[in-house]
């Protein structure tokens, strides 16, 4: 390789920096032995923790994505039906409101995905991780029952230099999760606020309030159906009242939980 | 010679390959000392390209250290900065 330094060199003199660091501070190389592979396995609970955090951010986000996903549909149902009353005005703001969830849909389905990325780098690199801890106990064994101090010198740098340079390696890429799963937390926390605002609120879903584009399409309806009753009246004046269970209204179940 | 790419894994990659990788990361180094990120993320992305394209994974059970480190494929000049002004910044 070529004499200047670059990045990918400065890089690797970097890592290999905190190994001798470690190394320098012990009388014995040997002893450094076990203490890092305490800290490896440290460091492998923190990973696994790591894809456990990751796998739960990314169930929220996925759960968020359902949600806005039937907002999305109930909103344009109001729509069609706001249209079909001759409600446009209501039809334009529950347009307007599926136009925000489905952005918001667009967004955390990008969020979604790189966390599935994360979850998915962060299993690899704990299975890598795993395995080079298991290479560096027999190892250390090794070095352990067989060299003289001097004769561990190089070898216990071998060894840690190796296994370092993976720790690092691994922490890194727990912080970038990190990162992204806090850059995610934010945005599912105002999700969770604009769900819970009522404004993409399901209005059938059970114990959900009514929204207010339901609740002026429901009074357009009944102005409606109240109208027909009376007109029905008007023609047929023996006519008794039509039983509740004709209304188109009252056979869907849902509705009758409303208030 | 053992390289890593960072988030990814090692790669020996034989000595043979070496001009070839020097040019690519030649330019990644010019890219960053000019500033160029546009520039910075198309010679990192031929310099991965290449060391995986040319390179055998280190299998899992060996342990060994790299000759070279190179940047997550993602990685933006931000954070090689804050790699490299840094050590206490490398975890482990």
């Amino acid at each position: 390789m070529c004499v200047a330094v670059t990045i990918a060199r400065r890089l690797a003199l970097l890592f290999r920096v905190k190994a001798n660091k470690a190394l320098d501070r012990a009388e014995d190389p040997r002893e450094v032995l076990d203490y890092s592979y305490e800290r490896q396995l440290e460091m492998l609970t923190q990973v696994r923790r790591g894809v456990a955090d990751v796998a739960t951010s990314r169930k929220r986000l996925e759960l968020q994505q359902s949600q806005l996903h039937q907002a999305a549909d109930r909103l344009q149902a109001q729509a069609a039906e706001a249209v079909g009353a001759g409600r446009d005005d209501l039809a334009r703001e529950a347009l307007t409101r599926r136009s925000a969830a489905l952005s918001e849909l667009t967004a955390i389905t990008t969020q979604r995905d790189a966390l599935q990325a994360e979850e998915a780098k962060l299993t690899l690199a704990a299975q890598r991780l795993q395995a080079r801890i298991e290479a560096f106990r027999t190892r250390k064994e090794t070095i352990k029952a067989t060299y003289t101090a001097a004769e561990a010198q190089t070898r216990v740098g071998e060894a840690v230099s190796g296994i370092s340079e993976e720790m690092g390696d691994v922490g890194l890429a727990m912080q970038r999760a990190e990162d992204k799963t806090a850059q995610m937390q934010a945005r599912a926390q105002a999700i969770d606020g604009l769900l819970a605002s009522g404004a993409l609120d399901d209005a059938s879903a059970p114990g959900g309030h009514r929204d207010d584009i339901q609740a002026a399409l429901d009074a357009t309806t009944g102005t409606s159906e109240i109208e027909r009753e009376l007109a029905a009246l008007k023609a047929a004046p023996a006519l008794t009242a039509r039983p509740a269970a004709d209304s188109p209204r009252a056979a869907d179940p849902a509705k009758e939980n409303q208030p | 010679m053992i390289i890593r790419i960072l988030g990814e894994a090692q790669y020996e990659v034989a000595d043979t390959d070496l001009d070839r990788l020097n040019a690519l990361d030649a330019t990644l180094q010019g890219a960053v000392d000019a500033d160029d990120a546009p520039g910075f993320a198309a010679a990192l992305q031929a310099l991965l390209a290449a060391v995986r394209d040319r390179g055998a994974a280190v299998p899992d059970h060996v342990l060994t250290a790299s000759d070279l480190v190179l940047p997550a494929p993602d990685a933006d000049l931000d954070e090689i900065r804050a790699l490299l002004g840094d050590e206490g910044l490398i975890p482990g």
